[in-house]
């Protein structure tokens, strides 16, 4: 992406205070708890956070997919003047796909089996043009081509069995970009593949982003990931947003426990192993009674008495373009306590 | 025993599932070469860690080892003692000393049992304990991996995760193993959770006298286990090696690629970095390319890579690599390179001296 082009770009996707709870057996889970951020054109913006954290449902919410009768949903999601929220099912239906789609984490189970591959592309272009059959299949193979299946032209007609893995994903990615959407949202795409199948496929995503200017929401547990395609970050923590910040900011100059520990506890094998593996003590919270406060704090080893009231979201720095936090330590105490054997960790549990 | 004697010896081991057809008479037609002629040795104390993609093996040369598959061919050796064609009743004391953990802490526990029996089952099961003593030492061991001693009573459902593995851990623990096989024991987990389990098992290492094989997909995780580590590809090992200098030096040109797709968390040196992207998938191992496996996704591969079996080499640096175009070694490790003892049977002799230098082929 190249910021200077664009210095005030209008935001493509804009989501204010959004919130989603399920009702369950056990009782009212908040799955999202109050998020709100913008998708600016072009860009690939990187949502980590671990399971339970509350990253896909906000995924799945922007398609509507998360509406269900035991589902209520609160707040905005403006696209093009549209709010997806309260947007009409025939509304959402001409969205999805032509101007925002989806690719999975598990290729296995999103390929219906019993269909060709390219019987499933052409299906959803032919539901969304007036397009001939012949036509369909040749774009069908075109854009198989495009996302680096070999012999494209055979490999049309293979059934979902006869792909690997990284191909199954691949062909996900084909279908996700038959209609030339703007947006494409990747949630977890490489968790289920092999390391060396899964740089395949951040290359892949990498190179849409720059021909095509493809927007990307890439939703992954792994910062690893994050540092090599992400413009901006969102670091969620148990349905709430807990930084926000470019790229530089979020591992250079990060301002939340949380991700101080996130960045700690990764393994970097261009450096030497420290003795012992820095860990987030503790369990993530329950989403059913999530903790009072600051939504860390329970594992937090900096807590202190403030920290029982939820700090917002906002930005702390006195220099910060758009790097927020929800952490009530002063910034000079952050850089001193962010600091842990020579680099940034969460140190040891109080 | 003394430490540094091999506890576990696998030499040669095979093993093939065979790919029936026919009606009436089941006629093999091929067969999955899912272990192919491999040798590792386990000292007492040590853990050893093995790398591969799914397919490559690994975890079915882990069945194979405690004999939950029965190897093709080749011999299992623990403390000297053969394994493989042991009767059940035989295996049953090796059993208590090797145990396993499973990557799945979701589909590894009983859903309808409560978590002290899952963990006090091997102890009855073995005569070793029974009524309030077991019920003690079953506490002990949940109090040791970390779980609340008044979660007795609780069935696996009610714990997150992580905790289900350190439940799978207190299992495998339960006997007092020598040996614990963990078979991607936090390939499930979150990262602030892998590494809770990491240190865990590494503190239990010390204080239980074990020695592990630890399985894993990527070189990240196996790094802070690790003494030694074999890289698998399609049911071969590839390259062992002293674990630090694996990350210094790979060898293997698939070590070289293993490495190179971890990403970096820093985006500054990411930015820098010009990864090795390793094209196509891992071929199917019904029918494995001839010669070196990795011959037809190798960025250095020439002609003799698809004629000739590498054997293993063994280096000075302590490192084995079966590849006939080494990386990161001098002419002078070249040199004195030879053919290791547990090369397997169906390579050449071929060392990386006496192949010519020739330059890569660009794919």
């Amino acid at each position: 992406m190249n910021p200077s082009a664009r210095p005030n770009p209008e935001p493509l996707l804009s989501v204010e205070d959004m919130r989603v709870r399920f009702a369950t057996e056990d009782g009212v889970v908040h799955a999202v708890d109050g998020v709100s951020f913008d998708l600016r054109p072009g860009e690939i913006l990187g949502i980590v956070g671990e399971s339970g954290s509350g990253k896909s449902v906000t995924a799945q919410t922007l398609m509507g997919l998360t509406r269900s009768p035991n589902a209520s949903i609160s707040g905005s999601v403006r696209f093009h003047g549209t709010d997806l929220v309260t947007a009409s099912e025939e509304q959402l239906q001409s969205i999805r796909g032509r101007e925002i789609s989806m690719v999975f984490q598990d290729p296995m189970t999103s390929l219906n089996p019993v269909y060709r591959v390219g019987a499933q592309i052409i299906e959803q272009i032919e539901a969304h043009k007036e397009i001939g059959d012949d036509e369909a299949k040749e774009r069908a193979v075109e854009l198989l081509a495009s996302v680096g299946i070999p012999n494209a032209k055979e490999r049309v007609d293979n059934y979902p069995y006869e792909f690997s893995g990284g191909m199954r994903q691949r062909a996900m990615i084909a279908m996700a970009l038959a209609l030339e959407p703007r947006i494409l949202i990747a949630d977890e795409p490489t968790t289920a593949l092999d390391v060396t199948i899964q740089a395949q496929i951040m290359a892949l995503i990498q190179r849409l982003n720059e021909e095509r200017g493809l927007a990307v929401i890439l939703i992954t547990h792994d910062l690893g990931v994050i540092a090599e395609v992400a413009d901006r970050v969102l670091v969620m923590y148990a349905g709430q947003i807990v930084e926000e910040g470019s790229l530089d900011d979020i591992f250079y100059d990060p301002q939340h426990p949380y991700t101080w520990g996130l960045l700690g506890s990764l393994t970097r094998l261009d450096q030497p192993p420290p003795d012992r593996l820095p860990q987030i003590g503790g369990q993530p919270p329950s989403l059913l009674a999530p903790p009072g406060g600051c939504r860390f704090r329970p594992r937090c080893p900096h807590a202190f008495e403030k920290c029982t009231e939820l700090p917002a979201l906002e930005e702390r720095l006195p220099a910060a373009n758009s790097h927020a936090d929800r952490c009530w330590l002063e910034p000079s105490e952050k850089r001193e306590k962010r600091e842990v054997e020579g680099r940034i960790g969460l140190g040891a549990p109080a | 025993m003394a430490k540094g004697d091999p506890l576990l010896e696998v030499s040669h081991l095979v093993k093939r599932f065979p790919i029936k057809e026919g009606l009436l008479f089941d006629r093999e037609v091929a067969a999955v070469h899912a272990v192919d002629d491999v040798s590792l040795t386990l000292h007492e104390g040590e853990t050893l860690g093995l790398v591969g993609e799914s397919g490559c093996g690994k975890s079915t040369l882990c069945r194979a080892i405690i004999q939950l598959l029965t190897p093709t061919s080749g011999s299992v050796k623990y403390r000297g003692k053969e394994l493989v064609g042991l009767s059940r009743k035989d295996l049953q004391p090796v059993r208590r000393d090797i145990q396993m953990i499973f990557q799945d802490p979701y589909a590894s526990l009983n859903p309808r049992k409560r978590v002290g029996q899952i963990i006090g089952d091997p102890l009855s099961l073995h005569g070793l304990a029974s009524g309030s003593q077991l019920r003690r030492e079953v506490q002990q061991l949940m109090d040791r991996v970390g779980l609340q001693p008044e979660h007795y009573n609780r069935f696996p459902h009610e714990f997150s995760g992580g905790q289900r593995q350190r439940i799978g851990i207190a299992r495998a623990l339960a006997l007092r193993p020598r040996l614990i096989i963990a078979d991607e024991p936090v390939s499930a987990l979150d990262v602030s959770i892998q590494a809770q389990i990491i240190n865990l098992l590494d503190d239990l290492q010390d204080e239980f006298d074990l020695s592990y094989i630890f399985v894993a997909h990527d070189l990240g995780v196996v790094r802070h286990v690790s003494d030694r580590i074999a890289v698998m590809y399609l049911g071969k090992i590839v390259e062992r090696s002293p674990a630090a200098v694996l990350y210094e030096r790979p060898i293997h040109p698939y070590s070289v690629a293993l490495l190179s797709a971890v990403p970096i968390p820093d985006p500054r040196v990411e930015a820098e970095r010009k990864p090795l992207v390793l094209e196509g998938d891992v071929p199917s191992p019904v029918n494995p390319p001839p010669a070196c496996r990795f011959h037809t996704r190798c960025p250095w591969a020439t002609e003799i890579c698809s004629q000739d079996e590498p054997p293993l080499a063994e280096y000075e640096s302590g490192q084995a690599a079966a590849c006939h175009h080494p990386r990161n070694v001098d002419s002078q490790m070249i040199a004195g390179a030879t053919v290791a003892v547990d090369s397997p049977a169906s390579a050449s002799d071929v060392l990386p001296s006496q192949t010519e230098r020739e330059p890569a082929v660009t794919r």
